[in-house]
């Protein structure tokens, strides 16, 4: 027969199921949501840092700077309009500017866009191919892991492109583009791409017949890479009576960041709220104990237990409950995150996976378990000062 | 053997002084501490079971000088030679019967005996509640209480048995089977039975009257 003191804190515990359940409720929902907070706060500023990796400036049309870097960075915004290809391949030739990437898009496949780059996007970020090859001829495809997985296209399939970022009505049916290579995954942006040449891209969207001149020809954005640190305070000069502007993502995204940081930090504050709340209701719940028990305590005082062995008991009873409810917490938030991913999956094409308990998560279980200790521990000390007699006299 | 000699007891430095007689009973003796309400009973078997220190006065219980000792000899001593009976039947509700009747040997030794439950089984059964041992304490009845109660104080083979008023409650019959089942029990332990129940008079050859506490 196991009778030790967790055994006999859970039997209390369970003799009074509302009263466990609502501290236990408590405490969940206030580790729960600062875990949430900790779990989306730490995915979302890893897909932004993974997939910034070292662009310094976005060129584009002007407009808001922090949508040219949602749309061109991390493909879950419109873009801001388009600019002159030439007029962009000359910001390049900058001697401050050691690099850029051309983008053109406008069209989608199921949601996912069709952007036509060339082969130093690919390179940036690194990807590598799983199955064929690169695209080479104009409306040739290479798929992101992403699309091939929830499209089901394969090598050799075929497909038209859609019209606009994720609408599917307009069609174009008159050009057929072909997958012939899929990526591995690569944790990045690419992942959720269909990539192709801009070629293809402007002649999807060409008349038939129809002559370019190509000095009218435009793209959507241009990702550089900087040489000379004063590109960032040159380049916008050198822009300023054209229709393009340049914004630095790591700027643009901090700036995001922050004015997030005040939901959060709301959020934050009705969490720890809930857990001042669960902690007081762990105090109340020993003290109640304390009072509705004192007939078994000291009962348990003429069996042989010393002041001790009941305020052990009380402390393990509040730990149990504290423990219990922080880890319910910490279920309850990977739960969260599962509906959470789906919706953002769904809706940006975005995973956010993460079931490892993260350090800050750690410090907060500690904590959460030690302050429902020092809750515990408060009301228990009454035990050590129990009149036994008097008590048993009471009854 | 229980033994008190001297012993008042004050319970505030403004109440009255509680004046205890001396009596003396050998170790395998029956004894009636008989008195009427506010006789101080309660008071003495507290007394005997270190529930409370005597302002004055020796009080020695087997081996146990209870004057002298200290809460943690006490506490321990309590668990391990000595077995109350109260006249309320207190368990902790959250266990169950068989539980409760391990719970001294938990407390005092930090483990139950695996010998123990076939003890306990046979104790019940004895009692004639082995059936109830699963059975949560407000789901027996009154008299299956006290019984539960009487195998706990026993199980555990104390020197010394203390009960308060065990048959207060009972009509003629059910405390002469009370009494009887303490009797054969306790048979290798010290008896002290507290009682105000003038039926219990004659049963014990030994019985000490305590008179009503002036003040």
């Amino acid at each position: 027969m196991k009778l030790g003191v967790t055994t006999q804190a859970w039997r209390n515990l369970q003799a009074k199921p509302l009263q466990t359940a609502l501290s236990l409720a408590l405490l969940a929902f206030g580790v729960g949501m600062v875990s949430l907070m900790l779990l989306t706060e730490k995915q979302v500023n890893d897909a932004f840092e993974r997939n910034i990796k070292d662009i310094d400036l976005v060129l584009g049309a002007k407009g808001s700077p922090l949508q040219l870097i949602l749309a061109n960075v991390y493909h879950i915004d419109a873009p801001t309009g388009n600019i002159s290809l030439e007029a962009a391949q000359k910001v390049v030739k900058h001697p401050y500017i050691a690099s850029g990437i051309p983008l053109a898009y406008g069209d989608n496949h199921e949601g996912y866009r069709i952007v036509g780059t060339d082969m130093g996007y690919v390179e940036h970020y690194g990807a590598e191919l799983a199955d064929g090859v690169w695209w080479d001829e104009t409306f040739d495809v290479t798929l992101g892991a992403k699309v091939a997985e929830a499209t089901g296209l394969a090598l050799g399939d075929t497909f038209f492109s859609a019209h606009g970022l994720t609408d599917q009505t307009d069609i174009h049916t008159n050009r057929t583009f072909t997958v012939v290579g899929v990526m591995e995954p690569s944790g990045t942006v690419v992942d959720q791409l269909i990539l192709t040449s801009i070629q293809s891209i402007w002649d999807v969207h060409a008349h038939d017949g129809e002559e370019v001149d190509p000095s009218t020809r435009e793209i959507t954005a241009m990702l550089l890479k900087k040489r000379n640190p004063l590109a960032v305070l040159t380049i916008p000069n050198t822009l300023r009576d054209t229709n393009m502007q340049v914004a630095l993502p790591a700027i643009e995204v901090n700036r995001m960041t922050q004015q997030f940081g005040l939901g959060t930090a709301a959020l934050r504050s009705i969490a720890m709220l809930i857990m001042a709340l669960s902690f007081a209701s762990i105090f109340i719940s020993v003290l109640d104990n304390i009072r509705a028990r004192r007939h078994e305590l000291a009962l348990m005082r003429t069996m042989g237990g010393t002041p001790r062995t009941l305020y052990t008991l009380l402390l393990v009873e509040g730990g149990l409950l504290s423990a219990g409810g922080t880890l319910l917490g910490l279920v309850l938030s990977r739960v969260a995150m599962v509906v959470l991913s789906s919706f953002v999956e769904q809706q940006f094409h975005y995973s956010l996976s993460a079931m490892m308990p993260l350090p800050g998560e750690l410090a907060l279980a500690t904590a959460a378990i030690a302050v429902g200790l020092v809750a515990s521990a408060f009301p228990a000390g009454r035990t050590l000062r129990l009149d036994i007699s008097k008590t048993l006299c009471e009854a | 053997m229980v033994s008190i000699e001297g012993v008042k007891f004050q319970y505030d430095a403004a109440g009255p002084v509680l004046s205890f007689p001396d009596f003396s009973c050998a170790q395998g003796d029956r004894m009636l501490l008989l008195g009427n309400s506010g006789a101080g009973k309660t008071t003495l078997l507290h007394l005997l079971c270190g529930l409370l220190t005597p302002t004055s006065g020796a009080l020695t219980v087997g081996s146990k000088s209870l004057h002298t000792s200290t809460d943690r000899e006490l506490d321990r001593w309590r668990g391990t030679e000595v077995g109350v009976i109260f006249q309320q039947s207190h368990f902790v509700q959250s266990l169950t019967v068989r539980e409760n009747l391990a719970l001294p040997h938990q407390l005092t030794t930090g483990r139950v005996p695996t010998d123990l439950e076939s003890k306990m089984d046979d104790m019940l059964d004895r009692l004639g509640i082995g059936h109830r041992a699963g059975a949560r304490p407000h789901e027996l009845s009154v008299g299956e209480q006290q019984r539960a109660s009487i195998a706990r104080a026993l199980l555990h083979k104390p020197k010394v048995v203390f009960a308060d008023e065990p048959t207060s409650a009972l009509d003629d019959e059910s405390a002469a089977a009370v009494m009887d089942i303490l009797d054969r029990e306790a048979a290798d332990a010290t008896l002290v039975v507290v009682t105000h129940d003038q039926r219990l008079k004659d049963r014990y050859a030994s019985c000490v009257t305590l008179n009503p506490q002036r003040p």
